[in-house]
């Protein structure tokens, strides 16, 4: 019952939110919107018994992937103004088209279903289920070589990012590590022999 | 109460939701990005609600991997869109249209 | 004697390939000596040849050369047959050749073509001997093609000229419709005996002359008539007999000394050559030999008519040409040969002679050739004088000169043919001819009178130039005048009536209008003195002494006559409308056919639909479907979105 409730609270809060995110003006208020929208997906998982995605979601999604967002959106100082919003024809086709594809996704998963699903829920995890254990039984082991292309990608993610976006400006003084590290002696240091001076 | 197919339809309206925004959209090219990351949020709740429904754990983790190139996916596309606002001065939408025929 | 023969061939063909090709090196003595020694060389090598032939008792000889190819039982080559034929008329066209390239030397002084030309006629000389010593159809063909071309070359030798360029086209156009009967006859010869060689063909002639072939709607034709006739087509292209008669008045364009050549001595009479060689042939088919006998009777009267009105001086000797040319194709058509071809070497004689001196006259004058504006010019030019009149003399058949024998005997010769059907075509045959004289002497005098008697007519700037013209002019015009005047009297004997041509031509035993002649034959004495009592004679004395009349006497009279038969006058004005005939329906319908073809076809349904129409088709396309490309990612994303709905939507609802 508890269980029912809470879904309809949640589904609703983040069907919401994400209109919220295509509708509102500023830009701003669209990210925040796209993060509540993830905390409200995060609190389903939790209910559907995937704490630890749920969680992973929070922290990787909102907590990195939006936060970037957010940076991007106030660096690029969006004129708010120049934002003209009108109804397009395209608009009415846009909408026409995604109810035309709700409403069948709506027959394939209602109607069309052959499953014996129903509306019997889920079948109960049984005693001790941990996802956490579960997840990680599964993924270290059948799916190593997936999970090590993983961060290859997330490696190569960081490169191209750098790549892209950096630049050099001119007058700035940085440090050249490599080449501090590759110094020799002798190109800071010059012994030279002397005769010892007498004492005077 | 609550089964397979309530997950699946609230993944679904996610989906048409953010294709509605992506065709709606006319100011912000990061509107259109957060409209992919709401698709690939739709396609995540499905795995999960398969998962579950299939009681196999292959499901989560391809969200897991999902999120993980996400990431990547988005950190990449807001470099391009930093780099073509240096270009270009603007990220609206409209004003994209060099490859136009 | 082989390698006589293909010195004969190949010294006239070297001599054109040097001064052809090494013009300017050589310049032009040189060019003039070199062809002017291999012609020599041949002339001397075909008197030899003949004189094996007649004195010396020598046999003919079938000798191939080399084979080009040989396919499917079909030996293709290049050989020689030397025989009485052949060698008469070796020795006729070198040596008429030679008197051609002596006199170029003088006649060409001051053209700035002077190799081309040398070469020219030396290339010429090769191909026409190639033609009368092949010994198979082939290489009658090329040769026949191959004086065509040459013929080409030298009617437009001036080609700058437009009136010469109009002309050298119009030569070669009607050759080629001879040409096509042509070579449809020779198909015809393979399709029947499977070869091409002379002696085989011959040898088969009986057997083909027994079978029929269909072309029509399955009407059944006799096949020796039908390739007869054919063959015969190509002979009135190239001997312009009427209606191919057409471009032998227009190939006067071309110089003097080639007018001579080959439209008088040489090329023309390739045809009666050729229908006198398949004698054997034409003598199985009685209806090809009556096409061949009208069609040259129309051709002798006819433009001998025409060779009354003309004004320009070759003109009238062209004409003169094709009434000839006429007669002798009457002689054949009477199965006559030996009579045509000893005709035909007879007025070789006569005719370049009157054309060189045509041409001496037209020099003296500066290239001025309307006999209006000549006369008198007796007083200037005597040799030229001398020797026209007996040219003149011997076209006209004067008792004594050679034309007298060869024309007379032929004239008996139609007239013996009684066999030829009773009724129209005999009469048609023998009327014409004898007509033909008084019409002959007619125009001759006419033009004799007007060039060399009565008023000066020119202006006083020619006539002060006027003189007689160079050795190398007169030379050989009294070199041509020699056997004009007295061939006759030693050769008709021989060659008519001594079997002189042995095998090389044959006539049926029935048929032969020379072997009723030979029974009262007393030697060219006997014929000579007879002369005054043959109608020939009064005929032609009338002619000569009526254009005396006219246009010495009462000069003013042409005029009157021209005037009261204005009607007459305007249809051989305009030449019986042949050339309107050819020109405007023939050639004009043809051009008309190729701008509808060019302008319908061409322009607007393959350029304009298939190739223009295709691209435009595809570009409009292209406009319509590169509105899809707006530039615009959403759009993009919009159309995949769209194809999936729809796929989803298939899966779902029509599945």
């Amino acid at each position: 019952m508890l269980h029912s409730i809470l879904f309809y609270v949640f589904a609703v809060a983040m069907l919401g939110a994400a209109m919220g995110v295509v509708f509102s003006r500023n830009p701003v208020h669209s990210v925040m919107f796209l993060v509540l929208t993830f905390f409200q997906s995060a609190l389903l998982w939790i209910l559907a018994e995937a704490e630890f995605l749920a969680i992973v979601l929070v922290l990787v999604y909102v907590g990195a992937v939006m936060v970037l967002f957010l940076f991007v959106v106030m660096m690029l100082d969006v004129n708010i103004e120049a934002a003209k919003r009108g109804l397009t024809r395209y608009s009415f086709l846009g909408i026409g088209i995604a109810l035309v594809m709700a409403i069948e996704l709506v027959q394939l998963i209602w109607l069309r279903s052959q499953g014996a699903a129903g509306t019997g829920g889920f079948a109960p995890t049984p005693e001790g289920y941990s996802n956490t254990e579960a997840l990680g039984a599964v993924l270290y082991t059948e799916h190593a070589y997936a999970f090590e292309i993983a961060a290859v990608i997330l490696l190569l993610a960081i490169v191209a990012a750098i790549t892209l976006t950096m630049r050099k400006r001119p007058g700035i003084k940085v440090q050249n590590i490599a080449a501090q590290v590759a110094v020799r002696a002798k190109d800071r240091l010059r012994v030279v022999k002397m005769d010892a001076e007498k004492k005077q | 109460m609550i089964g397979l197919e309530h997950y699946l339809t609230l993944a679904a309206m996610l989906f048409v939701l953010s294709i509605a925004g992506i065709i709606i959209n006319r100011r912000n090219l990061i509107l259109l990005l957060m409209c992919v990351e709401i698709m690939l949020l739709a396609v995540n709740f499905n795995f999960i609600a398969f998962s579950r429904y299939l009681g196999d754990e292959t499901g989560q983790v391809f969200v897991f991997f999902i999120l993980t190139v996400a990431a990547a996916e988005a950190a990449i596309g807001l470099a391009i869109l930093v780099v073509l606002f240096r270009n270009r001065q603007s990220i609206a939408v409209q004003e994209l249209n060099t490859l136009k025929g | 004697m082989y390698n006589y023969y293909l010195t004969i061939v190949l010294a006239p063909l070297a001599a054109a390939i040097i001064a052809g090709l090494a013009g300017k090196k050589i310049g032009r003595a040189g060019a003039h000596w070199v062809t002017i020694a291999g012609v020599g060389t041949s002339c001397v090598l075909s008197l030899l040849v003949l004189k094996n032939m007649f004195w010396g008792g020598a046999v003919a000889e079938n000798i191939p050369v080399y084979t080009w190819a040989a396919t499917d039982g079909l030996n293709m080559g290049v050989g020689f047959l030397v025989d009485r034929l052949t060698a008469l008329m070796m020795a006729v066209v070198t040596f008429v050749s030679l008197m051609v390239h002596i006199y170029t030397i003088g006649y060409m002084h001051e053209d700035p073509g002077y190799q081309r030309f040398f070469s020219y006629i030396s290339l010429f000389t090769f191909s026409m001997l190639m033609l009368v010593m092949s010994n198979n159809f082939l290489q009658l063909f090329f040769g026949w093609e191959a004086v065509g071309l040459v013929s080409y070359l030298l009617i437009g030798f001036w080609f700058k000229k437009e009136t010469a360029i109009f002309a050298n086209l119009k030569a070669f156009l009607v050759n080629r419709v001879g040409d096509f009967g042509f070579i449809l006859g020779i198909a015809g010869v393979v399709m029947f005996t499977g070869s091409l060689d002379y002696a085989t063909v011959f040898g088969q002639a009986e057997s083909v002359a027994g079978q029929s072939i269909k072309i029509f709607s399955g009407t059944p034709w006799n096949a020796m008539t039908v390739i007869c006739i054919l063959l015969f087509i190509g002979a009135m292209g190239k001997s312009a007999q009427a209606p191919l008669h057409v471009w032998l008045p227009d190939s006067m364009e071309g110089p003097t000394p080639i007018s001579a050549l080959i439209h008088a001595a040489t090329m023309v009479t390739a045809g009666i050559f050729m229908v006198a060689r398949m004698s054997p042939l034409f003598e199985l088919s009685t209806v090809a030999l009556g096409f061949v006998i009208v069609i040259g009777s129309i051709t002798a009267f006819f433009m001998g008519l025409l060779g009354i009105v003309q004004n320009d001086i070759k003109r009238v000797v062209a004409y003169s040409t094709l009434s000839q040319l006429g007669y002798m194709t009457v002689a054949l058509g009477a199965s006559a040969y030996s009579a045509a071809i000893f005709h035909l070497m007879t007025h070789a004689f006569f005719k370049a002679l009157l054309f060189l001196a045509a041409g001496s006259v037209i020099i003296a004058l500066h290239h001025e050739q309307d006999i209006r504006k000549m006369g008198g010019i007796r007083k200037y030019m005597p040799i030229t004088y001398w020797t026209s009149l007996v040219g003149s003399l011997a076209l006209i058949g004067f008792p004594g000169t050679s034309g007298f024998f060869s024309k007379d005997l032929l004239i008996e010769a139609v007239k013996e043919s009684h066999w030829q059907g009773q009724g129209a075509v005999y009469w048609i045959a023998y009327l014409s001819v004898l007509l033909g004289v008084f019409v002959t002497a007619l125009y001759t005098f006419r033009m004799f009178f007007l060039v060399f008697h009565g008023k000066e007519r020119m202006d006083a700037e020619a006539k002060s130039h006027l003189h007689e013209t160079p050795a190398v002019v007169t030379v050989p015009l009294v070199l041509l005048a020699i056997p004009s005047a007295i061939i006759g009297w030693y050769t008709v004997g021989p060659v008519l009536f001594e079997n002189y041509f042995g095998d090389a031509i044959f006539v049926t035993e029935g048929n032969d209008p020379l072997r009723h002649i030979a029974a009262g034959w007393h030697g060219s004495l006997g014929l000579f003195l007879h002369a005054v009592r043959t109608p020939v004679f009064w005929l032609a004395a009338s002619g000569v002494i009526t254009a005396w009349f006219l246009y010495l006497k009462r000069p003013d009279l042409p005029e009157t006559i021209k005037n009261k038969l204005s009607g007459i006058y305007n249809v051989l004005d305009r030449k019986y409308y042949f050339d309107d005939l050819w020109i405007k329906g023939f050639a004009g319908s043809g051009r008309a056919i190729g701008q509808f073809l060019w302008q319908k076809g061409d322009q607007l349904v393959i350029d304009g639909v298939l190739v223009n129409g295709t691209a435009k088709t595809v570009g409009r396309l292209a406009g319509v479907i590169r509105q899809i490309q707006t530039g615009y990612l959403y759009t993009y994303a919009f159309a995949m979105i769209i194809g999936l709905t729809a796929l989803l939507g298939w899966l779902i609802w029509l599945r």
